[in-house]
């Protein structure tokens, strides 16, 4: 199947050689003020996003996981520019945003996929004029015969679905269409937020054999959020975990799988839904909402639901650090920096 | 490819081919359907082709006086409506009379959709200070009730076709303002814009493509009510004695001046105001059919 040509895919040229990450994020932060009183000033920060750092190599695929409201659509719309980030650099393919690189060409690079198929499509466009714009904005020639052979790749006949709207088909449907929308201005990078998650089991599945799919033949690199492990786990090269608006931990699936070397991680993990029934969750894997992100916990931020916190995790931040035993499975925690000053350090989570 | 097969056989009927029509033709298939509001445009369309044409309908001059012709019953010979308290004839002055009401009945409301439209699109899409500023301004002008605000302007103004419908469009902005401002900030926050800002396109891109097209609709369906508001209000200045004068034919001074027959022949005195009423409650009846023919979802 040569579709490449088929298609037309025309991303920019590759300028760093397959060693340079094709995104990296340093020390992103985005406060989100709040506003009240009688003049509106700003009452408190809410810290959605707060000093995250990554890389994604070329070809991919990063999956961000975490609970609700701890900064992975936030996060997203950072990297697409939807959100104005307060501090940080984010450098595409070598090019620092805002200085080599404009907002116009980083969104030529970088697309999004969102959750809701339906709000995330003009109700008055017909599905073809939906993904044929992008293409148009961006300046590609023939943005129609591109939308086209774009809706047949990703499985929808163009001859009945091309002057449909979106109110005529399926969930899957669109999101099919979503993505075809995101690959019309051919990226290289697809921000994937929570694409799959509002679709039902099968449906799901096809999708994201679809996904897999377009990144092989396409040579696309992915950041796949998601709330559900298993998805994340099927289609992850990489795992990044954020808590309140921190990154706690990141690995590969095999490395994160075998050994969720945070506390938090571990929690979450363990909330999975067991299949074996003689082997149920008995105890709830974790108590408590989330603390309110206007203030955060000082110190390690998951200090207050942690079951090994010592003093010193609610006075000294711990920082993102490899592994003794492999150093791409890196953890913020005190439990495995050994000069950290915790009790049990270096000793890793007690099992 | 054969991943994508079992969603499209999901066991419905098998999908009609391509079908193009638009969503305008849309609208246009579903009006003809609805007979009242057919009806309605039947006769806005009648009076207001009357008052277009109403040189070429052979009507007597609606100037013309006569002392001893003055107001006359409705049926009598040679005057079908009758006459008024200066004995002109009542058909010609009622149709010609429609030209002006119509026109400063309609062309405020156009004026104010389009400047309304324009500043509450701006307000909802920027947000923040401009927001702000746009729409504080305009609940200045809400602070006033719109009969004494017309009333006002057109009393500082001065009496006149021209200023009538500066007055009128400048009652008529605040409320289109705000019922634009409310759809777009509405329409702002929903996913597809930030899909559409999220390939590059500029501002003036998504606002042309993807949001002018999802809040017309309703502005115009509002805008559409106001103007039998506006035709009342026009004819209640002339009325008033600050809109048209006289001898111009229009409905609302015609009214205004036989009041004073309203006890020697009130039929004839009241058919300036059965024309208000009729085109006013085509309009109001018109823009509700409008409403439920543009709602593309049911």
């Amino acid at each position: 199947m040569s579709a490449t040509e088929d298609v037309g895919y025309d991303p920019t040229p590759d300028t760093g050689g397959p060693a340079q990450p094709l995104i990296k994020v340093q020390n992103l932060k985005k406060y989100f003020p709040v506003r009240g009183g009688p003049l509106g000033r700003v009452q408190a920060q809410v810290q959605a996003v707060d000093g995250v750092s990554f890389d994604v190599a070329k070809g991919e695929t990063l999956g961000i996981v975490g609970e609700s409201g701890c900064g992975k659509s936030t996060t997203a719309k950072l990297l697409i520019g939807l959100t104005e980030r307060d501090q940080g650099d984010i450098i595409f393919d070598g090019l620092a945003l805002g200085e080599k690189l404009s907002l116009k060409d980083l969104r030529r690079g970088v697309q999004m996929v969102f959750q809701d198929s339906y709000a995330t499509l003009n109700p008055r466009m017909t599905i073809e004029a939906s993904v044929a714009f992008g293409a148009r904005v961006q300046g590609l020639d023939k943005p129609e015969d591109r939308a086209r052979k774009l809706m047949d790749r990703v499985g929808l006949d163009p001859a009945r679905f091309a002057h449909r709207y979106p109110h005529e088909l399926s969930g899957g449907q669109r999101q099919r269409v979503n993505i075809a929308r995101a690959l019309a201005m051919s990226p290289r990078l697809v921000v994937l937020d929570e694409a799959v998650s509002a679709l039902d089991k099968s449906v799901e599945a096809q999708v994201l054999n679809l996904l897999n799919d377009l990144r092989a033949e396409f040579g696309l690199t992915y950041i796949f959020i998601s709330h559900d492990l298993n998805v994340v786990r099927y289609i992850s090269d990489r795992i990044l975990v954020m808590y309140l608006g921190e990154v706690v931990e990141v690995a590969p699936v095999a490395s994160i799988w075998a050994e969720q070397a945070h506390p938090y991680t571990r929690s979450l993990f363990s909330a999975m839904p067991s299949m074996d029934p003689d082997n149920r969750t008995k105890e709830p894997p974790l108590s408590g909402d989330p603390p309110n992100p206007i203030n955060p916990p000082s110190g390690c931020r998951f200090h207050t639901r942690c079951r090994f916190k010592a003093d010193v995790c609610k006075t000294k931040t711990p920082k993102l650090a490899g592994l003794s035993v492999n150093a791409k499975h890196m953890v913020a925690c005190h439990l495995h920096d050994a000069d950290s000053g915790h009790p049990k350090a270096g000793q890793g989570v007690p099992s | 490819m054969a991943l994508a097969e079992p969603e499209m056989m999901d066991g419905r009927e098998p999908a009609p081919m391509e079908k193009p029509q638009g969503y305008w033709a849309g609208v246009g298939e579903r009006l003809l359907q609805d007979k009242l509001t057919m009806a309605c445009f039947g006769v806005l369309m009648l009076l207001i082709l009357s008052a277009v044409f109403a040189p070429w309908l052979g009507l007597a001059d609606p100037y013309k006086g006569s002392m001893i012709a003055r107001l006359k019953p409705i049926g009598t010979e040679g005057y079908p409506l009758g006459t008024d308290e200066q004995g002109r004839d009542m058909l010609a002055r009622l149709i010609y009379g429609g030209r002006l009401t119509l026109f400063i009945g309609l062309m405020p409301v156009v004026f104010a959709f389009f400047i309304g439209s324009f500043l509450g699109v701006l307000a909802g899409y920027v947000g923040g200070l401009t927001n702000t500023i746009i729409m504080r301004t305009i609940d200045v002008f809400f602070a006033f009730p719109s009969v004494l605000l017309a009333i006002a302007i057109s009393g500082a103004l001065g009496a006149g076709i021209f200023n009538s419908l500066v007055s009128l469009t400048i009652v008529f902005i605040p409320p289109i303002t705000r019922v634009a401002e409310a759809v777009t900030s509405g329409v702002r926050s929903l996913d597809y814009i930030d899909a559409a800002r999220a390939t590059g396109a500029n501002n003036w891109t998504v606002i042309r493509m993807h949001v002018i097209g999802n809040v017309l609709s309703p502005i115009f369906v509002y805008a559409t009510s106001l103007t039998s508001v506006c035709m009342i209000l026009a004819a209640g200045l002339s009325f008033l004695g600050i809109g048209v004068r006289p001898p111009e034919p229009e409905w609302g001074l015609m009214l205004n001046t036989l009041r004073s027959a309203i006890y020697i022949n009130p039929w004839l005195s009241a058919l300036p105001g059965m024309m208000i009423f009729v085109t006013s409650l085509c309009l109001n009846l018109l823009s509700d059919g409008l409403r439920s023919a543009m709602n593309v979802r049911d």
